[in-house]
C-alpha cells in the first residue's frame, strides 16, 4: 500500500487524477490478495489426500455434531416452496418434550395443588371471615352492571381457558383413563376450540376491567398502611383501604401482566409461523403454560377470598350492593368519600334492605 | 425383534429427491404436505452434503410423550404410527419434533390445522382400519410394511443412500462402506432420535 501512495504523491498536477489513480491501484492490490487468499484457502479445505495419495473427498465435508455445537438448529437448502422444511434437525425438541412432560407437570401440580392446599389451612385455621358488628341491613352501592358484566365475561372466560388448558397438559393423565381414548379426544377437540375462540372474550373482558379500573388500583399510601396492619387478617387490626385493598390492587396488577402475557403467548401459537418459527413456538408455550398455572392459582385465591372467604364480599359482584358495616370495615377510606360525595348531591347515601 | 429405522448416507445423497416423489406417489400424500424431503447443507460451498429426512421413527418419541390425546405410539418394530381419528390437529407433535415431521393439511390459524400426517414407514396407520384396507390407505397411505416390504422411498433410492430396515443390519452396511471407502460424514439425526451413534 505504501508504495501506491508514493506513486501517486509524486504526481504534482491533477488532484483528482492523482486520487483516481491511487483507488485504482488500491483496489488492483486488495483484490488480487483476496483471490490468492479464497484460492489458498480452497486448495487446502479440498485437496487433503488420504496415506495412499487419493484425495480424500471427506476432508471438509460437514459433520452433524459439529454443526450442533456451532448452532441450536441445522438448516439447508431445499427444493420445495415450504421453506420452513430447510431446516433439517432442531434436537431443542427434545428438551421442549422434557418440559411439556416432566417440568410442566410438576410445577403445574405443586402450584395449583398448593395452592389449593394454603387457602384449605386458611378456611380451617382463621375460619370465613365475618361482619364483625353484623349486618347493618343498609346497602351501599359498590359495582355498577357493566363492570359486573366486565368482571363476569373475564371470569368465566378465564374458568373455560383454564380448564381446557389444564386438559392439554394434565387431561391424559387424570381424564384419559376415566372415560377412554375416544370420549377424551371429541373432548379435547371441542375443549381446543372452545379455548381458542374464548380467548378473545378473556381479551375484552380484561381491557374493559383494566380501563375501568385502573385509576383506581393506582398504589396509594393507604396500602402501606394496609399491610401493616395485615391486610385485614388479623381480627383485632383494622386495615384501611380505598375503592381496592392492596390485595386487591395486586391481583389486578398481576392480573393484567399475567393476562398480556397469556394472550400475546396465546395469538403467537394461534397464528403459526405468522411472527415465529419452531423455536419462539416451543418459548411461547413454555411462557403460556408457566405463566397460565400461576396465573390460576392467583385467581383460585380471588375466588377463595371473594366467595367462602369472606362474608359480604360476594355481593359485590353478585347484586353489586354491599353492606354497609361490611364496607366499613374492609373499604373505610371509599366509604367516607362515597357518603360525602352523595350528601353533596343530596341523595340518600344508602337503604334498607327489603 | 426388529427395530426399524431409517439412516441416509449423506456421502451418497446426490439430492435427486426420488424419494421424496416416490413417497409422494406411494402414500399419495397430499398437496402441501411432503413426508420426505432432502435438505442441503452448505450449498454450494465445498463439503455440502444433502440429506434426505423424514420421521426418524425416534426411541422415546418425543411427538408421542407431548401428544395431549395420546394418539402417537410406537409399534412392536419401534415404528411411530398415529390414529388420525384420535389426533386433535393441536400442534404439539410439531414443536416437539426434532425432524420437522409431523405435517397438517390446513395452515394452523385458529387451531384449524386438520389431523397431523407424518411418514409412516409404508405402514398404514395407527387407527382402527383393517391393515391393507382402502380406507387405511385413504387416511394414512400405503401398508407395504404388512406385505413384509420396506419404504418405498428406501427401495426407490438410486445410489442407496437411503436405508431402511433393522437399525443393526443398516447400520452394519453403514460402517462397512465407510470403512471400506475411508470417509463418512455420520449418520445424520440418529444421536437425536436413537440417543446412539453408529460408531465406526
Amino acid at each position: 500500500m505504501s508504495g501506491v501512495t508514493a506513486t501517486g504523491d509524486g504526481k504534482p498536477n491533477g488532484l483528482k487524477t492523482a486520487v483516481a489513480t491511487r483507488f485504482a491501484r488500491a483496489w488492483l492490490v486488495v483484490g488480487a490478495v483476496m483471490f490468492l487468499a479464497i484460492a489458498g484457502a480452497g486448495s487446502t479445505a479440498a485437496e487433503q489426500f488420504d496415506p495412499d495419495g487419493a484425495p480424500n473427498p471427506d476432508a471438509s465435508s460437514v459433520h452433524e455434531q459439529t454443526l450442533l455445537r456451532q448452532a441450536p438448529r441445522i438448516e439447508g437448502r431445499i427444493d420445495i416452496p415450504d421453506v420452513k422444511a430447510g431446516v433439517l434437525i432442531q434436537p431443542e425438541g427434545r428438551e421442549w418434550d422434557y418440559f411439556h412432560e416432566v417440568t410442566l407437570r410438576q410445577v403445574g401440580a405443586v402450584v395449583i395443588l398448593g395452592m389449593i392446599a394454603v387457602l384449605a389451612l386458611g378456611y380451617f385455621v382463621l375460619g370465613r371471615m365475618r361482619i364483625s358488628a353484623g349486618r347493618s341491613g343498609w346497602k351501599v352501592h359498590r359495582f355498577s352492571a357493566f363492570e359486573r358484566f366486565s368482571h363476569w365475561l373475564t371470569a368465566v372466560s378465564f374458568v373455560i381457558l383454564g380448564l381446557t388448558g389444564l386438559n392439554i397438559t394434565f387431561g391424559n393423565i387424570l381424564l384419559l383413563p376415566v372415560i377412554g381414548p375416544e370420549a377424551f379426544s371429541d373432548l379435547s377437540q371441542a375443549a381446543k376450540y372452545a379455548h381458542n375462540f374464548t380467548s378473545f372474550a378473556f381479551v375484552i373482558g380484561l381491557v374493559l376491567i383494566v380501563v375501568m379500573w385502573i385509576k383506581d388500583n393506582v398504589p396509594r399510601k393507604v396500602d402501606i398502611d394496609w399491610i401493616k396492619q395485615g391486610g385485614g387478617f388479623i381480627r383485632s387490626k383494622h386495615a384501611p383501604a380505598g375503592r381496592f385493598n392492596a390485595g386487591e390492587k395486586m391481583v389486578f396488577w398481576l392480573a393484567l401482566a399475567g393476562g398480556a402475557a397469556v394472550a400475546v403467548s396465546g395469538y403467537l401459537l394461534l397464528f403459526p409461523f405468522y411472527a415465529t418459527d419452531i423455536a419462539e413456538m416451543q418459548a411461547a408455550q413454555i411462557v403460556h403454560a408457566v405463566i397460565a398455572v400461576l396465573f390460576v392459582a392467583l385467581i383460585l385465591g380471588h375466588i377463595y377470598i371473594g366467595t367462602l372467604g369472606m362474608e359480604g364480599a360476594f355481593e359485590a359482584m353478585g347484586t353489586g350492593e354491599v353492606d354497609l358495616n361490611w364496607a366499613k370495615e374492609h373499604h373505610d377510606v371509599w366509604l367516607r368519600d362515597q357518603l360525602t360525595e352523595k350528601d353533596r348531591a343530596g341523595q340518600a347515601t344508602t337503604r334498607p334492605a327489603e | 425383534m426388529a427395530r426399524m429405522k431409517f439412516l441416509c448416507d449423506a456421502d451418497r445423497c446426490i439430492d435427486c429427491n426420488a424419494c421424496v416423489t416416490a413417497c409422494k406417489n406411494e402414500n399419495e400424500v397430499p398437496w402441501g404436505i411432503n413426508r420426505r424431503r432432502v435438505v442441503t447443507i452448505n450449498d454450494g460451498k465445498p463439503g455440502e452434503r444433502s440429506v434426505s429426512m423424514a420421521c426418524m421413527h425416534c426411541t422415546d418419541a418425543p411427538c408421542a410423550a407431548v401428544c395431549p390425546v395420546k394418539c402417537i405410539f410406537p409399534t412392536d418394530d419401534g415404528i411411530v404410527l398415529h390414529s388420525k381419528d384420535l389426533c386433535i390437529g393441536c400442534g404439539y407433535c410439531f414443536y416437539a419434533c426434532p425432524f420437522g415431521a409431523p405435517q397438517y393439511p390446513g395452515v394452523g390459524n385458529f387451531g384449524s390445522r386438520g389431523k397431523m400426517d407424518k411418514c409412516t414407514y409404508c405402514a398404514g396407520g395407527g387407527g382402527s382400519e383393517a391393515p391393507g384396507s382402502a380406507e387405511e390407505f385413504r387416511k394414512y397411505g400405503s401398508n407395504r410394511f404388512g406385505e413384509g416390504k420396506l419404504p418405498m422411498c428406501a427401495e426407490m433410492c438410486s445410489t442407496k443412500s437411503l436405508l431402511a430396515g433393522d437399525g443393526e443390519v443398516i447400520a452394519e452396511i453403514y460402517k462397512e462402506r465407510v470403512l471400506k471407502r475411508g470417509y463418512g460424514s455420520g449418520a445424520w439425526g440418529w444421536m437425536t432420535a436413537y440417543h446412539e451413534d453408529v460408531a465406526v
